[in-house]
């Protein structure tokens, strides 16, 4: 039986990921037709999905927007889909400002704003999530606070300096949303064209005036501003190579100023939306179908492609492969209990691991395919290319020893940076459009892969290295044998960052010297990489000259995993340099606690041996009998 | 003797150590570099042989840690001793040989560099014509006077270093003394105010009677760049010809007359000239559609050569820089057009550096070397293991 259990198991899994793959069929409202159609925002063409999930991301940390979240799960709270929350945001803003989708923790802005902090059932009250009715009436006091917390140098703001800044971030892209289809929002185009062209007029006027240093009204010239600032959802033909999109107000006003009608896109978009508000299904339906059919033949690329995305989006390759790996985890930890009686657990694991690996990979070549990009263009990325390099080099590791620790290490690694990619996405788009030094697939293929690559495999020798000591200080599983492979993995895993973070840095270097005509400029990055190369060369250098011997081996190695973690996130942290990005506290609270516990480790992996339960006195004669399907290629468990 | 001091300089301790102060040497100079800025964090950590330590009004320096020349040379005084000691001609060292020998290549390269490399930068808007470069960190104090050719300057140039000691400066190509009264390493400018501004102006002559100066704090800032002031009093055969207010902010000449010569004499970014000249013919600043974030700086510009009879158009961008007559020029910096009648200009990095080649050819030994040796160890560890 237990030869056969592993892959039913495995199989079980597998059969979840193959049959979410299938988009289920609308029943009554088409959404995910109407989430299919292209748009234009944050440089790049995108599915309205796309643009709705990442939106609810930033603003409630979810991909969908949950209505009643004071209730319990099994209370069946009504959750709704991003592209959903998207239209009753485009077309039904008074309902869409009801709904509690403002995720606000911080106490501090709370009293600010006066929303009340405790959850409350009968209230409708979760204590966390806001609607914009709920803010607006304090909207002048967070703009008075936001300024001030504006001026703030980034590096030395407060919790609640970020909060602020973060949520009156996020109260302007929600507002800006509402103006996304503008007059055509309303479902009755030609009728609110006129109020439109005049409030942009109004808007022109103030514009004009305070350039001329006159007075003038600010609220139309803050409503007209915002008009150039929301998605391009108007497809244009000029060239038909060249596709181009633009506003609704880049495309309505020179219409009107020429005498012209709007264009299909406009006319579509008002039908849709006059169904949507009257509550009408079929014909909100056949307005998105019709509309699909308009674009295709000029724009099918972008139909292509936000198709594409949306599909992406919806088979969540990443979030699948997490699962896999925490269940890998857990087979691997169980056993551990009894690796003489359960090998089909290790066998399990393993395959667990494979197909993580093979949703992972799946995932990662086609966001590879979707951007047009290698693996590695933002931190996000970079985690998970991280976390598939880890997994690919534990299961090679799993492939010589067969003692578990290979898919141990994968398991660890894979689900720990999946759930920092999770976190990291949460700052919105992930494919964002690549600055101009950064638009260039050959030194992001070469230097940032080869890079993350080193960050990889340090992590794999640190990881080993913590299970030796847990391992051997608090149970008597490290066998002699053990300890040997062990050690022979850490080395080699070192061996390969060595050079994986020695050629990355250089590359790094050259690819400065192309851009700029500089070599090495110290930057907080290039230095944070610089002291990888040479802590590996440290340890590699340490052990030739025999100045450490396995349990030196693994406290150096562990001290790798925070050189690196350092490396990664530590110096964005600090603010300078070409490579800083913005930080939240919140991240380096992780990057400490994680930094603490290497220290432990290092300081348990320096206790006097005897104290380490695996090489006190009875273990060695068990060793030789009981435990050795630990070390060597187990066969007997079957 | 020799051989105890050769011993030291061989071991492998010592690279283990070095290797050590290396890393506490560059996170910690990562971290100065929050409250030092780049530039002088750079100077004080890395190309310098000691960290000093000044003990608060104590007027004297102590060194406290080895910095990176020091630790710099080192090692690769060790490895070198290493491989006089050890080395032997194997194929089983040949990885780890190619490897050591491709980073002293490396550290030999990047102290050339650090040595003979020169950055400056060519400014110009669309249309323009320049046959200099500027340098991003240096100043001149220059006076010029018609040449024999109409269309050229004699040119005095005097390093901002001299005017910064604050005395007299003379020289045989003058015949005048200047005598620099102030200097500030950094100072603001602004028009007199007529009811508000009671004092004596800053100078007698030029457009410093017409000014205030204020002395602002040096900046260490990697974006902005320090703008020095300085007045000056000229001392002709006859006695004192008056003061002047110098400023790169003003880099205009200022024009007296002295015996039947019009000098003019400004206070510029140190020039080099170039034996040949470029225009900047166009610009592209593209960006992503419906964004601000820039996609591609382009500079379309002419390189007229008389000497080599070139007359040719090229482009320059991101990631694709001109090498010309040893100098690299770069695409720097292209603002997006902001008012409506300004021309678009570029700034383009120029840089001389003749090791350039150097760590293509280092990364390409190390990796190589590295490849070499870690296979040969694998590919016997699996050998090894399919026996067993």
């Amino acid at each position: 039986m237990k030869r056969w259990l592993p892959w039913v198991i495995v199989a079980v899994f597998a059969a979840w990921v193959v049959g979410s793959l299938r988009v289920p069929p609308e029943k009554n409202w088409a959404y995910d037709q109407f989430g299919r159609l292209p748009v234009v925002a944050n440089g790049r063409t995108q599915p309205f999905d796309s643009l709705a999930r990442n939106t609810l991301l930033q603003l409630r940390e979810k991909q969908t927007a949950n209505l009643e979240p004071w209730k319990d799960w099994n209370e069946k709270p009504r959750i709704i889909s991003a592209t959903e929350w998207l239209l009753g945001v485009m077309i039904k803003p008074e309902l869409a400002d009801t709904w509690p989708v403002f995720r606000i923790d911080n106490p501090d802005l709370k009293g600010l704003l006066d929303l009340p902090a405790d959850p409350d059932k009968a209230k409708h009250l979760d204590g966390k999530h806001y609607s914009w009715q709920q803010i607006q009436p304090k909207l002048s006091d967070l703009e008075r606070e936001t300024v001030r917390a504006g001026k703030i140098d980034n590096s030395k703001r407060g919790p609640y300096d970020q909060a602020l800044i973060k949520l009156w971030n996020n109260q302007t892209i929600y507002n800006r949303l509402k103006y996304t289809l503008g007059p055509a929002g309303s479902g009755d185009l030609d009728a609110r064209m006129t109020a439109y062209l005049t409030k942009v007029e109004a808007g022109r006027n103030a514009f004009m005036a305070r350039r001329e240093g006159k007075d003038f009204d600010s609220a139309a010239l803050g409503w007209f501003s915002d008009q150039f600032e929301t998605p391009l959802i108007v497809p244009v033909e000029k060239d038909a190579a060249h596709p181009q999109w633009a506003r609704v107000a880049e495309s309505v006003i020179p219409a009107a100023n020429s005498g012209a009608t709007p264009g299909f896109a406009l006319q579509a978009y008002n039908r849709i939306s006059k169904a949507f508000l009257n509550d009408n299904p079929a014909e909100f339906n056949a307005a998105v179908a019709d509309y699909q059919n308009q674009l295709a033949g000029k724009f099918d690329r972008e139909l292509k492609k936000s198709a594409q995305e949306q599909y992406f989006n919806h088979i969540e390759p990443f979030y699948k492969a997490m699962i896999l790996f925490l269940g890998a985890l857990l087979f691997v930890l169980a056993y551990w209990f009894k690796p003489k009686q359960w090998e089909w657990m290790r066998v399990t694991a393993v395959g667990l691991v494979g197909l993580a690996l093979v949703v992972h990979t799946a995932g990662l070549i086609f966001r590879m395919y979707l951007e047009g990009r290698p693996p590695v263009t933002n931190l996000y990325s970079s985690a998970i290319f991280i976390g598939w390099g880890a997994t690919v080099l534990g299961l090679i590791l799993e492939r010589f020893w067969r003692n578990s620790i290979g898919a141990m290490v994968s398991s660890i690694i894979g689900f720990t940076t999946l759930i920092i990619a999770h976190h990291l996405a949460l700052t919105g788009d992930t494919m964002e459009m690549m600055r101009a030094v950064l638009d260039t697939n050959f030194w992001l293929a070469t230097h940032v892969v080869v890079v993350t690559l080193g960050y990889a495999s340090t992590f794999v020798a640190g990881i080993l290295a913590v299970i030796f000591i847990v391992q051997g200080l608090f149970t008597r599983a490290l066998t002699p044998e053990l300890a040997k492979s062990l050690n022979r993995m850490i080395y080699g895993i070192i061996c390969f960052a060595t050079l994986f973070s020695f050629v990355g840095t250089v590359l790094g270097g050259i690819w400065a010297d192309q851009s700029w005509g500089r070599f090495w400029g110290w930057d907080p990055k290039e230095n944070g990489a610089l002291i990888i190369v040479l802590w590996n060369a440290l340890v590699l250098h340490a052990r030739w000259g025999g100045l450490v011997r396995e349990r030196g081996l693994a406290n150096m190695a562990i001290v790798g995993n925070i050189v690196t973690s350092w490396s990664w996130f530590g110096v964005n942290m600090l603010g300078i340099g070409l490579h800083s990005y913005g930080f939240t506290s919140a991240a380096f609270t992780w990057l400490m606690t994680f930094v603490t516990s290497q220290i432990i480790l290092v300081v348990l992996g320096c206790l006097p041996k005897t104290m380490w339960l695996s090489f006190r006195e009875p273990a060695a004669q068990e060793s030789q009998g009981g435990r050795s399907s630990a070390g060597k290629p187990a066969t007997a468990a079957t | 003797m020799f051989e105890r001091v050769f011993k030291f300089f061989s071991s492998l301790r010592l690279t283990v150590v070095c290797l050590a102060l290396a890393v506490v040497l560059v996170f910690l100079g990562t971290l100065a570099q929050v409250n030092e800025g780049l530039y002088l964090a750079q100077s004080r950590w890395f190309r310098s042989f000691f960290i000093w330590w000044e003990p608060a009004g104590a007027g004297f320096k102590v060194p406290v840690f080895p910095a990176g020349y020091l630790i710099g040379g080192v090692l690769l005084l060790n490895l070198i001793a290493a491989h006089l000691k050890r080395f032997k001609l194997t194929w089983k060292k040949a990885g780890i040989n190619i490897t050591h020998a491709g980073i002293i290549l490396l550290l030999a390269g990047q102290l050339a560099t650090d040595m003979l490399s020169r950055e400056t930068q060519v400014h110009f808007s669309e249309g323009e014509t320049k046959n200099y470069a500027e340098s991003s960190g240096r100043n001149e104090l220059v006076f010029l006077t018609d040449a024999a050719d109409p269309k050229q300057d004699e040119v005095v140039s005097i390093p901002e270093s001299l005017v910064k000691n604050q005395g007299e400066i003379r020289s045989d190509k003058l015949p005048f003394t200047v005598r620099v009264k102030e200097y500030h390493i950094n100072a603001a400018l602004r028009p007199r105010g007529p009811m508000v501004d009671k004092g004596p102006p800053p100078a007698s002559n030029g457009f410093g009677a017409g000014l205030v100066m204020t002395p602002a704090p040096e900046t260490r800032s990697t974006d902005e760049r320090n703008m020095p002031s300085a007045i000056l009093e000229l001392i002709g055969p006859q006695g004192s010809l008056g003061t002047w207010l110098v400023s790169t902010i003003m880099s205009q000449p200022q024009e007296f007359n002295l015996g039947n010569k019009i000098w003019r004499m400004a206070f510029r970014w140190q020039r080099e000239y170039l034996p040949y000249s470029i225009q900047l013919l166009k610009t592209t600043h593209d960006v992503y559609p419906g964004t601000d974030i820039p996609k591609n700086y382009q500079s379309r510009v002419r390189i007229e050569n008389p000497a080599r009879g070139e007359n040719r158009e090229v482009d320059i961008y991101m990631n694709n820089p001109l090498r010309y007559q040893g100098l690299t020029y770069y695409q720097y910096q292209m603002p997006l057009q902001e008012g409506e009648g300004e021309r678009p200009w570029s700034v383009l990095q120029v840089v001389r550096n003749p090791s350039w080649l150097t760590p293509y050819i280092g990364c390409i030994m190390v990796g190589g070397g590295m490849m070499i040796q870690f296979l040969m160890h694998l590919v016997g560890f699996i050998s090894k293991r399919r026996t067993a």
